[in-house]
């Protein structure tokens, strides 16, 4: 494919998108989080409801963003702006056809609100004007299966830029202006990265890589991106290889993305067969070639030298550094590996420049960030914010706020690498130094809202237990350092530390971030040192007072019944799979604490709010 | 995790065999080509058992300790299969204090199968859990996904029965 083809084929396609040819275009949203939410036989209904009329395109796209809403299904009609259904069933998608697109009636009943009022457009909504997409400009615009529709949205144009009027150093050095840093967590400046691999081009044989092996639990942006835009992680890609002078890549993605392989395999083949990707490219002597590549259920191999070493078809285990990649990675070559998020903006920095990029964001933290916004939010979804946007508008504007009336304790930001920020602090800007200066990290992008329901020490050992189990066990330090920190949170959880285990924690912690090998172990005591330090009084509790404030650790919480309130209905007592409440028919019930296991089940059936922790 | 080797006859087809020589043939001179190897190894087979295992280390002239310590690392792959009736009871307090522990016994006696392991046959695979989340039901053993709730180990013979093969 040649220049002129590429812009016919874009020209051609492009009033497709908005259905300025006419008619209507209906998307369904079949991202993963929307096909688990029904989103398929949805799909199917406005199929069936519309067949034989010409002027309706049914199409899938990727995530939409809004995820309790799901499915959504939008409606392009031409001269029109478009609309955004939510919580779509078959039921639903009838009327939507009998009444709008047959009837031009929109159903008001089906869309999202604003101020009490139905938002047409999701675009209307605060949880989308907040935002600045740009990874995540194509995800639930276009059909992530054609790439015609990403050539309509100026795809491929970036990589016809870069091969036909830049030079590779050139490529680099507007990479390295627009200030853009590394989006899966250690945020390393991606152009000096690119830089430090572009010596001895064409003399030595390099590789490019992408890190697709999202492993934090809560964290769905990478996997979003894949389903949602795949080709613009191909583009990318060659643009990397392009820069630094590599002609082969390997995308490494997680097996348990099913959705993401099929669609970048798709992808892959369709880049392929236009020949965007392989020998020759746009006529330039430019080849690459780019092959996908599964993890297995490893988490350690989101560590980019483990990454390398599992690509290999070895044990994923992390190698020290230096060298680093640039110098001797894959297959021992220098190697460009970067994670998703990355890569889907740099398109869009050689299309319009780094000081496009550079006027979002902050004066070190440059352009947007993908969030993952989940756990105790009212708008849970995938979000795309400019650097620097301080939490509280992230929380309470696009998020929505605490649901049920609660308050906000802290949000947890990088997942287990990470740590949190305490509600006090929630005047902070979300950028790298200014999270960095309290502890945190802006990590790949997981954002978990915890709220007063939540201990601050459980959390701490949820995410312990995580690494735990995911350290590999090459370095001493992580691997029995962090199973005596997990044991310290033990007893911590269970009433039985002392103030001494509390010192051991504190310094374990500083032992197992000092000394292990790599990125797993380095980070893993995060989550304990940030809830040491801003939740002191927590842990405190749970040792001193044998108390844990948010009634959250099983050991040292009692369920006890109100006799005044309660009313003999035996019903607990039933119930109990302990058999440790006891009390005569319309008589107060007790609890024996000896026998009970705080299973919560006698809470759960008391149909008088009798029974309470403590 | 710690994987354990499975009790299981390797009851391997020469079909699957024709099959796996042909991928490890696709990917003769492919650099890492290992864990796609087995990735698609074990799409055939539905685990790794050392009888595979050997297969793609003399064909590829790979170690086989190598091949296992892959095998090992990464939890995607088994090295037991899973039965036809695949059975999990939850060891959870609850469940454990209504007398889970009687229930797991007397369903691995019936079946003879140890916990953690798969009967001869491959028709019956037992499993503990940690806890479900269904104190209210306890014990707990799911079978297939289907879930029985209030076992006792005098029940075991009559579930058991409708998974009769």
């Amino acid at each position: 494919m040649n220049y002129t083809d590429l812009l016919a084929l874009r020209d051609r396609t492009a009033p497709v998108i908005t259905a300025a040819d006419g008619g209507f275009r209906v998307v369904v949203g079949l991202a993963t989080c929307g096909m688990a939410a029904g989103a398929g036989p949805v799909m199917d209904a406005f199929k069936e409801y519309t067949a034989g009329m010409d002027n309706v395109r049914v199409e899938l796209t990727g995530c939409i963003g809004i995820c309790q809403y799901e499915p959504i299904v939008e409606i392009y009609e031409e001269g029109k702006p478009k609309v955004t259904y939510v919580k779509m069933t078959p039921d639903r998608a009838r009327r939507v056809v009998e009444e709008h697109i047959r009837g031009g009636k929109p159903v008001e009943e089906f869309m999202l609100t604003e101020n009490g009022k139905p938002a047409y457009s999701i675009d209307d909504t605060t949880f989308m004007k907040k935002q600045v997409r740009i990874a995540l400009r194509n995800c639930g615009v276009i059909n992530p299966e054609d790439i015609d529709e990403y050539i309509a949205r100026d795809g491929y144009q970036a990589l016809r830029k870069a091969l036909t009027e830049m030079t590779p150093d050139e490529v680099i050095d507007v990479v390295y202006k627009s200030g853009l840093r590394g989006r899966g967590g250690a945020g390393f400046p991606t152009g000096l990265k690119w830089k430090l691999a572009s010596d001895n081009r064409g003399k030595v044989k390099k590789y490019v890589c992408c890190n697709a092996d999202e492993g934090d639990p809560g964290a769905f942006m990478d996997r979003s991106l894949l389903e949602g835009d795949p080709h613009a992680i191909i583009e990318a890609m060659a643009i990397a290889a392009y820069a630094i002078g590599a002609d082969e890549g390997y995308i490494y993605v997680r097996a348990e993305y099913p959705t993401a392989i099929k669609r970048l395999q798709i992808a892959i083949d369709q880049a392929k067969e236009y020949g965007l990707l392989g020998q020759n490219i746009f006529g330039t002597g430019f080849n690459f070639e780019l092959s996908l590549r599964f993890g297995a259920g490893a988490f350690v191999c989101g560590e980019e030298t483990s990454l390398m070493t599992s690509i290999e078809g070895k044990r994923g285990e992390p190698r020290p550094r230096p060298p680093f990649p640039a110098t001797k990675g894959l297959f021992d070559q220098p190697t460009v590996l970067n994670n998703v998020e990355t890569y889907a903006n740099i398109p869009q920095i050689i299309l319009r420049g780094a000081d496009w990029f550079a006027s979002y964001g902050t004066e070190k933290s440059k352009g947007t960030k993908v969030f993952a916004l989940g756990g105790k939010i009212n708008n849970t979804g995938l979000i795309e914010i400019p650097m620097g946007m301080p939490l509280r508008e992230i929380i309470y504007e696009i998020g929505g706020g605490i649901p049920n009336g609660k308050e906000l304790k802290a949000v947890q930001t990088g997942g287990p690498s990470g740590g949190c920020i305490p509600a006090r602090l929630i005047d902070t800007p979300v950028d790298y130094d200014s999270l960095a200066a309290i502890g945190c990290i802006i990590g790949s992008g997981g954002m978990i809202v915890i709220d007063e329901d939540n201990c601050m020490v459980d959390i701490a050992r949820f995410f312990l237990e995580f690494t735990v189990d995911e350290s590999c066990g090459k370095c001493t330090p992580c691997r029995i350092g962090m199973k005596r920190t997990l044991e310290i949170l033990d007893k911590i959880i269970d009433g039985k530390a002392t103030e001494k285990d509390l010192a051991r924690l504190e310094e374990l912690s500083d032992y197992v971030k000092t000394a292990s090998l790599c990125g797993l172990g380095q980070t893993a005591p995060n989550p304990v040192i940030s809830t040491l330090r801003f939740f002191h009084d927590e842990y405190e509790a749970h040792i001193k007072d044998r108390r844990c404030p948010a009634h959250v650790c099983k050991r040292l919480v009692q369920f006890i019944i109100d006799p005044a309130k309660c009313t003999g209905c035996t019903k607990c007592a039933r119930k109990c799979p302990t058999s440790a409440i006891s009390g005569k028919v319309r008589e107060p019930h007790v609890i024996d604490q000896s026998k009970c296991i705080k299973c919560g089940v006698c809470m759960d059936n008391c149909a008088f709010g009798a029974i309470s922790k403590n | 995790m710690k994987k354990k080797l499975t009790a299981v006859d390797f009851r391997g087809t020469p079909e699957q065999e024709a099959k796996l020589l042909a991928v490890i043939e696709k990917y003769r001179g492919v650099k890492g080509a290992m864990m796609p190897i087995l990735q698609e190894a074990q799409e055939i087979y539905g685990y790794l058992p050392p009888e595979v295992q050997k297969i793609i280390a003399e064909k590829t002239g790979t170690p086989l300790e190598e091949i296992y310590g892959i095998a090992t690392f990464y939890s995607q792959f088994k090295l037991n299969p899973s039965g036809e009736v695949a059975i999990s009871i939850c060891l959870g307090t609850a469940c454990y204090v209504k007398g889970a522990a009687a229930v797991l016994e007397e369903v691995s006696k019936q079946l003879g199968v140890e916990v953690g392991g798969i009967s001869p046959d491959g028709r019956y695979s037992l499993e503990a859990t940690r806890c479900v989340g269904a104190c209210g039901l306890a014990p707990v053993m799911v079978i297939n996904n289907e879930v029985y709730g209030k076992m006792t180990a005098d029940q075991v013979a009559s579930v058991l029965a409708k998974y009769k093969a």
